[in-house]
């Protein structure tokens, strides 16, 4: 189940080339389509070598933020005194996102490589990959890959026989959305409970254990190894709109499409081209309403905004939302945006880790007047309130959490204001009863 | 409250052997504490006070900070619940997709009646999760460690009869 499609040909495919294909997930089979090269290349470098290299190629962090990976591990210390560590974040709980999954599902020893590579890059030795609880399957095709990574020598004392010593260990979380933020998740892994951390310190300084950490998502582990074969020219070259956005993204699209699934495009794609060409369009019949382009995090685009949307870091902030995970979640007109709305903000509620008063309090007041409103019983003020309570909890807490519920919840009550007002004045039949 | 004397240890024998050999590959022995609570778990159904006692003595903690941790994640069981845990996930991309008609036939003809409850022969239980990471099959299903996509109303019969 859930075997990917054939890729379409304006996909450009590089993460996504041996997925849906059984034998690419054995060592053997992953060495027979050019595996493990990359990290025998990178552990002839020097260390600083391999972070140069992709500082040049523009590689940016795929989890969300968008940060220059090669920047991240280049806050590493350069004289190791202490153990240093390197986390892959494999939390992939992103409402819209399912990329992570696949590449761990399809290519895991793609992503062993990644890391190796990587924890080379800031002399780890040690890296955990933190994959949520519920990816069953996932966890268990890493494992596998590990067990015959170890059993090759491709990991442990001398990894491919280079006398660099690198470990790779999964830790499963256990259903906590939070724990895919880079603090909570080494709080995690410590065997504490999941709550974000103060910064600074930074986890180059202090990270998880008290030591120097680079924490890194999945696809940005991943691409790292197409970087280190093909060089960082190669991967710089493909970009369609701004320089400052490289490579390729995997783009998980999901909702009201003909032909939900991860697509894989260059940077700078048009997101009409995705929606329309890639992924086969609306359901028959429906067009278009929104997109929320990020994971659920980031603000709504209506229709108009997303057929002009480029799909980049910079495209996404000039539409006015963030390109984020790339859970790109779409519309038709048949959605009600006011409960989907409360839908997400129902989930933000149920995972927030309640640290913060903005949060905790912030996200279920957003239920709450989401809900009255939907049960015909709001008043006009309490858009109003919604945006004021969303303001709030903007720029005010501890991690972004609250920020990801104010942001498309903000968003759909700006554009989508006559949606919320038809069931406050009673044009619309309730959606829900009040308790 | 007769819990006490039910208890069978989880961590001797090769469950301890194996909890030594995950505590080898972190510097504390606290940072064993998510992977020892999925080994009892794994091994009893859930997770109850008296087991937390044991992990916290084993790792070093005290049974209160254990507890903290455990009800902090979702996924460790407090009650004991069904032969079968069934999680529909409800989250807006699945939602958009119909995934409250799927959680409906669950429980209709799971004869759990309401979310959380267990049904009365002890099998099902079945809940509404948050965000599977699935969204482009929708609507996944986990049940106990099997994670089922596209799943429909119409298929949840079938997909029972596996779980009798």
């Amino acid at each position: 189940m859930g075997y990917p499609h054939e890729p379409h040909e304006r996909e450009t495919v590089v993460l996504s080339e041996h997925f849906g294909d059984p034998a690419a997930r054995t060592y053997d089979g992953w060495v027979d389509r050019g595996g493990y090269r990359a990290l025998e290349k990178a552990l002839g470098m020097e260390p600083q070598a391999v972070i140069d290299e992709v500082k040049a190629s523009g590689l940016r962090g795929r989890g969300g933020a968008g940060f220059p990976a090669g920047v991240k591990w280049d806050f590493m210390p350069k004289q190791k005194t202490r153990p240093h560590y390197l986390c892959c974040n494999a939390d992939e709980s992103e409402p819209g996102t399912f990329k992570d999954r696949e590449i761990m599902r399809w290519t895991p020893h793609a992503l062993i490589e990644g890391c190796a590579i990587a924890a080379h890059a800031i002399r780890a030795e040690v890296v955990y990959v933190y994959i949520r609880g519920e990816f069953t399957e996932a966890i268990a095709v890493m494992q596998h890959a590990l067990d015959e990574a170890y059993t090759k020598g491709v990991l442990g004392r001398s990894a491919m026989g280079s006398g660099t010593s690198i470990d790779i260990f999964i830790h499963r979380g256990a259903g906590a959305y939070i724990c895919g933020e880079e603090t909570a998740l080494m709080n995690s892994i410590e065997g504490k409970r999941g709550n974000p951390r103060i910064r600074p310190p930074f986890p180059a300084a202090f990270g998880v254990f008290g030591m120097p950490t680079t924490i890194n998502n999945v696809e940005t582990l991943t691409s790292v190894l197409h970087i280190i074969n093909r060089g960082a020219e190669w991967y710089k070259s493909l970009s369609l709109s701004n320089p400052k956005s490289t490579g390729t993204k995997l783009m998980s699209v999901c909702g009201h499409v003909a032909k939900p699934g991860n697509y894989e495009i260059t940077m700078g794609f048009p997101m009409k081209e995705l929606i329309y060409d890639l992924c086969g369009g609306m359901r028959p019949g429906r067009t278009l309403k929104a997109v929320i382009p990020g994971g659920s995090s980031v603000p709504v685009l209506n229709r108009e905004e997303a057929e002009n949307c480029v799909l980049d870091y910079e495209g996404c902030v000039a539409a006015g939302t963030m390109l984020g995970s790339g859970g790109m979640i779409v519309f038709d007109d048949s959605a009600d945006m006011v409960y989907q709305m409360m839908r997400i903000a129902k989930f933000y509620a149920h995972e927030s880790c309640a640290q913060c008063t903005q949060c905790r309090e912030g996200t279920a007041w957003m239920v709450r007047i989401l809900q009255k409103i939907l049960s015909g019983r709001g008043a006009i003020g309490d858009l109003d309130l919604l945006l004021d309570v969303g303001e709030m909890m903007t720029g005010k807490t501890i991690c972004v959490l609250s920020d990801s519920c104010a942001a498309p919840v903000g968003s759909a009550v700006r554009k989508f204001r006559g949606e919320f007002e038809a069931y406050i004045k009673g044009a619309r039949q309730p959606a829900v009863a009040l308790v | 409250m007769h819990e006490a004397s039910t208890h069978e240890s989880v961590f001797t024998g090769k469950r301890r052997a194996r909890l030594d050999e995950i505590m080898k590959r972190y510097p504390t022995k606290q940072a064993a504490l998510l992977p020892a609570l999925w080994m009892v778990q794994e091994a009893q159904g859930w997770v109850s006070d008296v087991a937390m006692a044991e992990v916290a003595e084993v790792l070093e903690l005290t049974p209160a900070y254990v507890k903290g941790v455990v009800t902090f994640y979702t996924m460790y069981h407090q009650h004991p619940v069904g032969t079968y845990f069934i999680q529909v996930c409800t989250t807006t991309p699945c939602n958009l997709c119909g995934a409250e008609g799927v959680t409906e036939a669950f429980l209709r003809h799971t004869g759990c009646g309401e979310l959380g409850s267990t049904s009365e022969d002890g099998k099902y239980t079945v809940i509404e999760v948050e965000c599977l990471g699935a969204c482009g099959f929708p609507t996944p299903v986990l049940i106990n460690d099997d994670f089922i996509e596209n799943v429909t109303p119409e298929t949840v019969a079938d997909i029972l009869e596996r779980y009798g």
